[in-house]
């Protein structure tokens, strides 16, 4: 079978994944009940694994693995989290393939996990680590919406930064029941803690504003 | 088969590294890209600063109008203007925001939402424009719950559904044409006459499940959790009519993204930057470029030649009050 990402991409990609700094583990969870996209998402992920020596790829199954699958909070297949150098996880995970425009949140959550400094101002990165009550960030998204990654990469920014927060992107094609259940018909679209909604790419501010009313 | 849109350009940390830049371009769609392409070749110190790269060309499916590339997808044309400033290997940073910008003697300084400051000696302001709100009763309550301003993004929610399309202009016929392939029925609604592109009204006549409503003014957007519909006058016969719909897609026009400049430079009444031949700014050592500025013509085209006029207008006028030539 052919590869994803062809050669030009790969140099691409290598030649960003050299900013990493420490390890990183994908743990990827399949399903074999009606899952169109899961090879896909494992080449994917796999292929990227295969450009960075720092990069480790796991694969698991939703069905089967339970015990991880709660760990992680996984419900869905294609989903993925990425670990940190200790393999702990800091509440960044994927819902779907992050194909098109979404490659961009996911190789930036690959080096900020690896611990590159995000360049944050040290009164906002206070502000995030203030957040006491636990908060689940969903974003939806198409692989076909520029302005979706911005709005996927704050969120998991904010997951990196404290742990009361986890953070999920959920691709809306792939998973058209969630997306009817949360009525999206425009993304990106957040959905906070099962209740509170932001629409489109918001600053870390805007996300923060919400957080902290929570 | 899955693409990938690559954004992320070599890390430069030369964000960290200069002290003063000759430029700063803020905004990385046609005009940002194309003014960074002409100061580099100059031998400027240039630098990009934008959200995202391509600007509107996202919103955008097929591009029929730059010369040399016919039939060409909006992402595509940005891909192919990113590859042509990647080589010049031109320092970006993505994803960020710039938030203010402040004058301290003859330097220019530039506060981005990740806390870093960059100084400058110019400026090219390249924002270009963020869609037209129609300003009716329902239209923020129903934002993400039927009322859109991106086609190519959201498009694929409205399978076999009604959607509406606001506007009258090539982008609201683009936007039907975008649609055409999901929708189960269109129903364009303007408040006055066609101004889009012959050739794109050609192709929509070809569109069956088309509806065209023209005269007729939106007044409201009705519905409970998702919008149901729209109130409109029809002002041909003067009556108030109601269309049930599933979305609306608001595509007339843009509002230009000169918030940065309002206390710096002048403004047209309407928040267009008002720039001269040279495409320069009431203010020495501003320029601005593209959709941002008061050209008429909101164009792909139009934008990137005014990127260049502003990058080499840039270039005399540092050689004048840097270098005395
Ligand atoms: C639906 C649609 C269809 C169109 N079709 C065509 C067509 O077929 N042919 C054609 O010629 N034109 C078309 N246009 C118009 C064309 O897209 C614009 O004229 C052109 O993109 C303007 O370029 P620009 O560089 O001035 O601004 P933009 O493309 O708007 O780019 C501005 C950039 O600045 C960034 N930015 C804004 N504010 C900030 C900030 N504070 N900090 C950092 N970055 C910031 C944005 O993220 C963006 O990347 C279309 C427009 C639309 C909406």
């Amino acid at each position: 079978m052919s590869k994803l990402l062809n050669k030009e991409l790969q140099d691409q990609i290598r030649e960003f994944l050299n900013m990493m700094k420490d390890k990183v583990t994908f743990v990827y969870f399949k399903s074999d009940k009606n899952c169109d996209t899961c090879e896909q998402t494992k080449m994917l992920l796999e292929e990227i694994a295969d450009l960075s020596e720092k990069i480790s790829f796991i694969e698991k199954d939703l069905n089967k693995d339970t015990e991880e699958a709660k760990k992680y909070g996984i419900t869905l297949a294609p989903s993925f989290v990425i670990l940190d150098n200790e393999g702990k996880y800091k509440g960044v995970k994927f819902n779907g393939i992050p194909a098109g425009h979404e490659i961009n949140s996911f190789l930036s959550a690959v080096i900020d996990m690896s611990g590159v400094e995000f360049g944050f101002d040290k009164d906002l990165v206070e502000r995030i680590k203030k957040i006491k009550k636990p908060v689940n960030i969903k974003v939806f998204v198409t692989l076909s919406c520029p302005h979706c990654p911005g709005a996927v990469s704050n969120a998991h920014r904010l997951a990196m930064l404290n742990d009361n927060i986890e953070s999920e992107m959920i691709e809306a094609q792939t998973f058209q029941e969630l997306s009817v259940k949360y009525k999206v018909s425009g993304v990106p679209k957040i959905i906070i803690n099962e209740k509170h909604e932001l629409v489109g790419n918001q600053p870390i501010e805007e996300y923060l504003n919400k957080l902290e009313r929570l | 088969m899955f693409t990938f849109n690559m954004e992320k350009p070599k890390a430069s940390s030369l964000f960290d590294e200069v002290i003063l830049w000759d430029m700063i371009v803020i905004g990385g769609g046609p005009a940002g890209l194309n003014g960074a392409l002409y100061a580099k070749r100059k031998g400027l110190m240039v630098g990009i600063v934008t959200l995202e790269i391509g600007g509107q060309l996202h919103n955008t499916s097929t591009v029929d109008n730059y010369l040399g590339f016919k039939n060409i997808e909006g992402k595509d044309l940005s891909d192919e203007f990113f590859e042509h400033i990647k080589t010049l290997e031109v320092p970006i940073l993505t994803g960020i925001r710039t938030q203010e910008i402040k004058k301290n003697n003859d330097i220019f300084e530039v506060k981005l939402s990740d806390g870093k400051t960059l100084n400058t000696k110019t400026i090219l302001l390249a924002t270009g424009g963020a869609p037209r709100k129609l300003n009716v009763p329902g239209e923020v309550e129903f934002s993400n719950k039927g009322v859109s301003y991106c086609t190519t993004c959201d498009a694929p929610f409205f399978k076999d559904k009604h959607v509406i399309v606001a506007g009258g202009g090539n982008s609201a016929a683009e936007a039907v044409l975008d649609l055409v392939p999901w929708a189960s029925k269109i129903t364009v609604v303007h408040r006055s006459v066609w101004r889009a592109d012959t050739i794109l009204l050609e192709k929509l006549k070809a569109v069956d499940k088309l509806d065209i409503h023209l005269n007729s003014q939106i007044l409201e957007i009705f519905g409970d959790d998702l919008m149901k519909g729209i109130k409109y006058l029809d002002k041909s016969e003067n009556i108030e009519k109601i269309l049930e719909a599933d979305g609306l897609f608001i595509e007339i026009g843009t509002i230009p993204n000169s918030y940065l400049l309002k206390d710096l430079v002048e403004l047209n009444e309407r928040d267009e930057v008002i720039v001269d031949e040279f495409q320069m700014t009431s203010e020495k050592g501003i320029f601005a470029a593209g959709d941002v500025t008061n050209q008429e013509e909101k164009q792909i085209i139009i934008s990137a030649a005014e990127g260049a006029k502003a990058a080499l207008a840039i270039t005399k006028y540092l050689n004048k009050f840097y270098k005395g030539e």
